[in-house]
């Protein structure tokens, strides 16, 4: 009967990995400027998506200029040399284009949506390599926005939804530079002259990575890449990052008037290169990252009705990103679930993900894979992170052969190398407000 | 910020498999990105292809074959404008307990199966309605659509599924509104501006109502409204129409037409002078949302006000450097943030909204007066000829963009017909905007803004002292 199941499945897996990989192909070259370019040529709609990334994350910034990164990015387009910030905003909504730009740990992210007419296009395009070659960064804007950002922490930081995420980082990454988080004093200490710096520092050709999908030609395509580098500065490729070290495990809390405790679970976990990559995510799918068929859906959730959201994933980045378990539940039961959520990892750790629900991982992500790539955006998504962290053009189509092949036994191997108990940080925060009764301690024993 | 009314059942926050970019766009980030896209429509072309079963189902179809996806929806003309007192959240309770089984297919078990097929699933509960969908590989949707029939009429609805089920709810209450002040905010100014419509009850239920509702509301309300005649099936994805439609009849066909009750129909009273509230919640910020009642839009071909608010929303806050962030935030620096939001597309009556947080060293009340006076310019100067252009430009284009999701297109077909319109009414809704003149805008401004029709809420920051008093860390065993 197993065997047949096997067969059956191996079928399946084969189709969808098909069905996955028809119509995606993904050219790459490298621009004069020495931009690195991946470009998917579709046709189907009248749209043309461009994404530049450029390794200016918050990483990248100086360790006592946290916030430098995301303001740097946020100031792209508050003037030119040419237009100031109203005259840009104007312009590209003349256009009916879209402008995004912004700032997570690798990359610093510049994103355009335009229609792809020639007179839209052409148009768009040389707004957005105006706006990253030649950004003015008016003294008075910056002083404004570093005022607002300044704001918006002091907001964030009576949330505890935020508060959770940046103890997790301390908590998790210590000194290293994914650890790091904007403080009010970093962000008052930050100047103009620093703001220019960074981005003659980072936002270089040779720290660049330009994706472009939709409706043109591969010349066309050429000499939009070639258009949106020509005035960056050719720079050098960045320096590489240190690998975090593993925390010792402890638990931190954080006292905050909301009803809910905000919970999180981790440590460093993957890097986007690393040969446990597969076995990891698909793992993770049984553990908390399949939505409501994982087992701590199963458990937290439907179980005992503890939480609303509760999950697991990790973060691949360029130095192992963040592994971590999340969730929320009322202050009362804060002990209870994470005393459930920790049974239910040690579980998974030590026996690893049952036949049964690999096969069901495996079903998901190879006959999923198609429906993660039936849009230009979502193209364009995976795209930029091939391109930006250097993963083989055919990784779309290995990814779910990759997983295809995983066996039980190296799912519970990578788990048992990689989630080390005496190294998961716990972070709560919040559930002071809680107003209604604790519950039994016994209720909280996972069947 | 803008404001939503919707409240939805979205899966955890995850970052699945090979989710490399970002996490999965939640369905109240559509819903938002909706209000712009649904008044916007298409141009006129054969597809979509509508047709309705013999016990009342309204079947929607759209072909787009661009890749091998499929997105089916059902929507149900059953939304928390349609509870009654005391059982406020029962509607999107119900969508919770739509999850837990039927008569043949097991609890969680219908979930398992979209997972297994490499698709993914949810549901969305509003004033107006209640959601179910899945995204599939397009050879499933067979699959689903038996699934969804099934569960439309043999729902097992267990006390003991209930008993659990209502605390991940309260849960989720937790986590949207009581622990976020700005939403406290939203529901405060909902309850305040009506007096009579259900409008007045936050879709997701007070949470003394939820404390105190039983399996039985549940059923009852599950009974109601939970018919073939009550509901509008949405495909849209690589399918063809006709193959479509004989599915659905072998599905959805097999389901009885039930004995729908009459709906009482609640109009507004007139409100006769300001009415303002105010939130204390903890927060670093004052905020401030204002709310003017406005029309809702019934007949496309003839409620030229519904798309001169809309270009007036527009003109305010549709785009990057739109007057509302010039003016308050760039320029006068009165504001930290600043937004106006009105679609006009409802079963029950409309709001415009505005709303805004002061900047360091600025009040609430310089905040109101500045939002008030971007209205009052208005008034009395209209808008630019070249502002409308910009705001028909980006319709146009949004319009064009929402053709790169499936979901966008489902949701659209599916919002419009469950407020009481049509896919068909999409090019009435563009060619609305496109009619509408600088003089229609400034018509509008000075027709309901008035100070009597206006309501007032905001959030009054509470500190919290223990923030900065974090306990030692301790060693833990595991």
């Amino acid at each position: 009967m197993r065997g047949f199941t096997h067969q059956l499945m191996a079928l399946v897996l084969s189709v969808g990995a098909g069905a996955a990989m028809a119509g995606v192909d993904i050219q790459q070259w490298v621009a004069s400027t020495g931009a690195r370019v991946s470009f998917v040529e579709t046709h189907a709609l009248p749209i043309v998506d461009v994404q530049v990334d450029f390794s200016a994350g918050s990483a990248y910034a100086p360790a006592d200029k946290s916030g430098l990164a995301g303001l740097t990015a946020s100031l792209l387009d508050a003037g030119t040399q040419q237009r100031d910030e109203n005259a840009l905003a104007d312009r590209f909504a003349d256009l009916g284009a879209r402008f995004g730009a912004s700032a997570e740990t690798d990359r610093a992210t510049v994103t355009l949506r335009t229609l792809s007419d020639a007179r839209e296009r052409e148009a768009a395009v040389a707004l957005l390599a105006e706006v990253m070659a030649q950004p003015a960064f008016p003294p008075a804007v910056v002083e404004r926005e570093r005022a607002r950002a300044i704001a918006g922490l002091k907001e964030a930081q009576t949330q505890p939804g935020y508060l959770v995420e940046r103890a997790f980082g301390e908590a998790v990454y210590g000194d290293h530079p994914y650890g790091r988080a904007a403080s009010e004093a970093s962000l008052a200490g930050l100047t103009r002259d620093d703001v220019v710096a960074f981005h003659r520092q980072h936002y270089t050709a040779a720290a660049a990575h330009v994706s472009i999908v939709g409706d043109l030609s591969r010349a066309q395509a050429e000499a939009v890449a070639e258009q949106l580098t020509r005035g960056l500065a050719a720079g050098q490729p960045p320096a590489a990052l240190p690998a975090p070290a593993l925390p010792a495990a402890r638990v931190s809390r954080v006292p905050h008037p909301a009803a809910q405790s905000h919970i999180l679970i981790g440590m460093p976990g993957l890097t986007r290169d690393d040969p446990d990559y597969y076995a990891l995510v698909a793992g993770n799918y049984v553990l908390g990252g399949g939505g409501f068929v994982s087992r701590l859906m199963k458990e937290v959730r439907e179980k005992r009705g503890y939480a609303y959201s509760v999950y697991s994933y990790f973060e691949p980045q360029r130095v192992a990103g963040p592994f971590r378990i999340g969730l929320q539940t009322r202050g009362q039961q804060a002990d209870e679930a994470v005393a459930v959520v920790r049974v239910i990892l040690q579980q998974f750790i030590d026996a690893g993900p049952t036949q049964e629900e690999l096969d069901a991982a495996k079903g998901n992500i190879v006959n999923g894979f198609g429906l993660r790539l039936d849009s230009n955006a979502k193209l364009l998504g995976y795209v930029g992170v091939i391109g930006f962290y250097g993963l083989p053009a055919d990784w779309l189509e290995q990814y779910p052969q990759a997983v295809s092949a995983l066996t039980v036994e190296q799912v519970r191997d990578a788990f048992k190398r990689r989630v080390l108990p005496e190294h998961l940080v716990t972070v709560v925060v919040g559930g002071e407000g809680d107003q209604t009764a604790a519950v039994a301690p016994d209720a909280a024993k996972p069947r | 910020m803008r404001l939503w009314k919707q409240s939805c059942k979205v899966a955890a926050d995850r970052r699945d498999a090979a989710t490399a970019v970002g996490r999965e766009t939640p369905a109240w980030q559509w819903l938002g990105a909706l209000a712009l896209g649904a008044a916007i429509a298409a141009p006129v072309q054969a597809n979509p292809f509508e047709t309705r079963l013999d016990n009342g189902l309204r079947v929607v179809v759209k072909e787009d074959r661009r890749a091998p996806s499929v997105v089916h929806m059902v929507w149900y003309d059953a939304g928390a404008m349609d509870e009654a007192d005391g059982t406020s959240g029962v509607a999107h309770v119900l969508e919770h307990m739509m999850f837990k089984g039927t008569e043949t297919v097991g609890p969680g078990e219908f979930n398992k199966i979209v997972a297994g097929v490499g698709g993914r699933d949810n549901a969305f509960t509003g004033h107006d309605y209640t959601a179910y969908f899945q995204q599939v590989p397009a050879d499933q949707l067979e699959r689903m659509m038996g699934l969804e029939a099934d569960r439309m009429h043999r729902l097992q609805l267990t006390d003991e599924a209930f008993a659990k089920e209502i605390e991940v709810v309260k849960e989720e209450r937790r986590l949207r509104t009581e622990d976020q002040p700005r939403a406290l905010v939203y529901e405060e100014l909902m309850a305040t501006a009506f007096h009579a419509h259900p409008y007045q009850r936050p879709v997701i239920g007070w949470m003394t109502d939820l404390e105190r509702m039983t399996a039985d509301d549940a059923r009852r309300w599950y009974r109601t409204w939970y018919a073939p005649n009550n509901a509008t099936l949405v495909v849209v994805g690589d399918v063809d129409h006709q193959t479509v439609f004989r599915q659905a009849a072998q599905t959805y066909g097999q389901v009885a037409a039930g004995q729908l009750p009459a709906r009482p129909v609640v109009e507004e009273p007139p409100q006769r002078g300001t009415r303002r509230s105010v939130v204390r919640a903890p927060a670093e910020l004052p905020y401030v949302a204002m709310a003017w009642p406005t029309p809702t839009l019934r007949d496309p071909g003839a409620d030229t006000d519904v798309y001169a608010l809309q270009v007036l929303a527009a003109v305010l806050d549709g785009y990057d450097g739109a007057r509302l962030s010039r003016t308050l935030v760039r320029d006068k620096q009165v504001a930290q943030s600043a937004g106006a939001g009105y679609d006009g597309l409802a079963r029950g009556p409309s709001l415009f909204y505005l709303d805004g947080a002061p900047a360091p060293g600025k009040t609430l009340a310089d905040v109101e007066a500045a939002l008030r006076a971007e209205l009052a310019r208005i008034q009395t100067e209209g808008v630019a000829e070249h502002e409308l252009a910009r705001v028909k430009t980006q319709a146009v284009a949004s319009r064009v963009y929402q053709r790169d999701s499936l979901m966008g297109q489902a949701m659209e077909i599916g919002s419009l017909a469950a407020v009481g319109l049509s896919w068909k009414d999409e090019v009435a809704l563009l060619e609305g905007i496109r009619q509408v003149t600088a003089e229609d805008v400034k018509a509008v401004a000075q027709r309901y803004f008035s100070d009597d029709k206006m309501t007032v809420v905001s959030l009054d920051p509470l500190p919290i002292k223990t923030l900065a008093a974090r306990r030692p860390s301790v060693k833990t065993r595991h």
